[in-house]
């Protein structure tokens, strides 16, 4: 698998899975409610909140107009801090450098932080085709790597498991049956089965969350520690970057480190923050590669209407509010960026007929563009979307010819007069009639348009 | 105040008494009401379903329709936020005034006439679901229901949960059915929880969808627009 989606089923279709699994969503519900009232106080206490955001998004679209030269300026600095660059056209390229490097180190064996990226160009199945093997150390994709599952949630991978399927999890793969379901036994045996990894492992692969040009310095946020195992203790260090996580200056990294941990974790601020910058003689990493990964980032990054998706910093807000999410869990977006982030984001650098049906998984209520830190409109970009989606042709004929029959008014009220007398049908009709009718009943018909009462009432 | 009907190709043809009720409404707070009888569609199905040049023709027939109208009120909020949001994107600067001069009637009630009592009785216990559009896209915040809480003998009870989307969403309400019976089913819940006989909000299609829910649950509870409990 080498790209955002997962794959070939529409969202529709793999929608009834989530929604029939009421264990499932339960533990979203109960989940994303629990980070919801999190992020609201943690935003709320904040009297700058929405400056915040405007700085955020005037960032990133700063950023992102003038990609190429950051790039360049990131690249020189961080090769005079003693990294490698790397650059990366698509998921096989960047596949293909870390395995590279890694061959070229003698090492078979990586320690790895948790990284969308590198699930975006299917890194780990990758490795296992090249003869080699990454251990993934943040708890929740350890849990899903253990179970041959994948992520769900942006931040919360293995939202989709309570705690009582991750000790069957574990049970069945890194403890013994003695294992209790108690979330501290549960970290303990992840603990257990982590450390001797850590000790004995000469690699760390890592994503970043951010990216900074005029330092070169890649910056990560984590909250269990074990990110920063993997950057400190391995010789050999090799981050995948996406080329949207860069940041100019410094500075910029002030605002993010602000609106990420709130808008994610719901913190004030993030308990592990890693910066980076090139190697230091006999401290940490002495061989330090950055591969920046387009992926379909450049393609993106041409349309003007649905660019703004690459503000994103992946703090997974939107998901956390979006009733549709709630309802139908991660795996049903098909794609390792599910909700309405991943709505927008995977049919861009992925077009497939399957990933177009996504730009449709939205009511358009516009709760994600009301928490989004970056302040992406979301459901504009939806719709953008939609407008460049190929159309089923019976959908196509019927909307023409409802534009046309808009187009008059003389049109206008023949329809609603020939509406009016096949209404009764409504009740027989397959397609949108009979989807409407599963779980609601038909509106009545009115006898009279508001039009002809209008016009019966005047003189 | 002469104020022009936007009365929405929607309510226009399923739901007349709510435009019945705009017109009452309006006249008895002294305000004469005209309705331009060329006016069709805004094009926001076309617009949300992917059909933006459609759409496009859509939006321009609409401001040539309204373009000398002084106030153009519209018993729909996402209507309302159609015009102010999207013309502008859809037709420059060729959109004119037209967006600006466009009020969803509780917005144009309280906020440009002042009006906080319509003089209305109703004596039932209603419960008010704010639709998305009116609360993200036109930020009514509280507005319609400081205009119920003045009615007379009407009882307001809060609903759990009301900034949640109802799970319409035009055609998502049938490209993704399933999905828009889930959200519905939690919807219809907290309605139900509440102890309203009537739910009402701003905007017709989202109570068409909760309606034919509380029809098929065979709830005593009825979706009414809230021009129709402001005009009583």
């Amino acid at each position: 698998m080498s790209s955002a989606a997962r794959g070939a089923t529409t969202f529709p279709a793999a929608a009834g899975a989530g929604l029939a699994d009421q264990t499932l969503r339960a533990n979203l519900a109960r989940a994303t409610g629990t980070i919801r009232a999190r992020r609201t106080a943690a935003a709320g206490e904040l009297p700058d909140w929405e400056e915040l955001r405007e700085r955020g998004r005037r960032i990133k679209d700063g950023t992102l107009a003038r990609l190429d030269e950051h790039l360049l300026t990131f690249e020189a600095a961080a090769t005079d801090a003693g990294a490698t660059v790397h650059w990366a056209r698509d998921a096989d390229e960047a596949n293909a450098t870390v395995i590279g490097l890694m061959r070229a180190a003698g090492f078979t064996e990586a320690v790895k932080v948790k990284s969308l990226t590198t699930d975006e160009i299917g890194l780990n199945d990758a490795l296992t085709a090249a003869g080699m093997h990454a251990t993934e150390t943040d708890l929740a994709e350890l849990i899903l790597q253990l179970d041959g599952d994948w992520s769900s949630h942006i931040l919360v991978p293995a939202i989709h498991r309570n705690r009582h399927e991750i000790g069957d999890i574990f049970r069945r793969t890194i403890a013994d049956d003695g294992l209790t379901d108690e979330p501290a036994d549960l970290a303990e045996a992840a603990r257990l089965h982590l450390r001797r990894r850590f000790l004995d492992t000469q690699v760390g692969i890592c994503g970043a969350n951010f990216a900074v040009a005029e330092t070169g310095s890649i910056c990560i946020l984590e909250s269990e520690g074990n990110g920063r195992m993997c950057t400190t203790l391995p010789r050999t260090l090799i981050a995948v970057v996406g080329i949207e996580k860069l940041l100019p200056r410094w500075d910029d990294l002030s605002v993010m480190l602000q609106l990420l941990p709130r808008s994610s974790t719901g913190e004030r601020m993030n308990p592990y923050t890693s910066v980076i910058t090139g190697v230091s003689q006999d401290d940490g990493p002495q061989h330090l590669h950055i591969v920046l990964l387009d992926n379909g980032r450049s393609a993106v990054l041409a349309d003007p209407e649905g660019r703004d998706a690459l503000r994103c910093i992946r703090c997974s807000a939107c998901l956390n509010v979006c009733p549709v999410y709630q309802r139908t869990g991660g795996h049903a977006y098909g794609s390792i960026y599910p909700g309405p982030i991943g709505a927008i984001l995977t049919p861009q650098l992925d077009p497939t007929p399957a990933t177009r049906s996504l730009p449709y998984a939205s009511t358009l209520c516009g709760a994600c563009y009301a928490v989004c830190p970056v302040k992406i409109d979301i459901p504009r970009i939806l719709v953008h979307l939609r407008s460049q989606t190929p159309k089923p042709p019976a959908e196509r004929a019927a909307m023409r010819v409802l534009a046309w029959a808009f187009g008059s008014r003389r049109r206008f009220e023949r329809l609603q007069r020939v509406g009016r007398r096949l209404a009764p049908l409504g009740n027989r009709l397959p397609g949108p009639a009979a989807a409407w009718r599963r779980s609601r009943e038909m509106p009545a018909a009115p006898q009279q348009s508001f039009r002809e009462w209008w016009h019966d009432r005047r003189p | 105040m002469r104020a022009s009907l936007f009365i929405t190709c929607f309510n226009d043809t399923l739901s007349p008494e709510t435009g019945r009720a705009t017109v009452d409404l309006l006249e008895r707070l002294g305000h004469e009401v005209e309705f331009r009888e060329a006016q069709t569609c805004c094009g926001q199905m076309h617009l949300n379903s992917g059909y933006r040049d459609e759409a496009r023709d859509l939006a321009r027939r609409f401001v040539k329709v309204f373009h000398d109208a002084e106030v153009i009120v519209t018993p729909s909020a996402s209507c309302a936020g159609m015009v102010r949001e999207s013309y502008p994107l859809l037709l420059g600067s060729d959109a004119g005034d037209v967006p600006g001069r466009v009020f969803e009637l509780t917005e144009l009630l309280y906020d440009r006439l002042g009006v906080s009592d319509t003089g209305a009785s109703f004596a039932e216990r209603v419960c008010y679901h704010p639709t998305c559009h009116s609360l993200r896209n036109l930020g009514l915040g509280d507005r319609p229901e400081q205009l119920l809480r003045t009615v007379h003998g009407l009882e307001l009870l809060p609903l759990e949960d009301a900034d949640q989307c109802c799970g319409f969403g035009g055609t998502f309400a049938v490209k993704n059915a399933d999905v828009s019976a889930a959200m519905l089913a939690d919807k219809l819940d907290r309605i139900e929880e509440s102890g309203a006989q009537v739910v009402t909000a701003v905007d017709n299609s989202c109570l068409m969808h909760i309606q034919g829910g509380l029809r098929r649950r065979r709830s005593s509870v009825r979706a009414m627009h809230i021009a129709e409990i402001l005009a009583r």
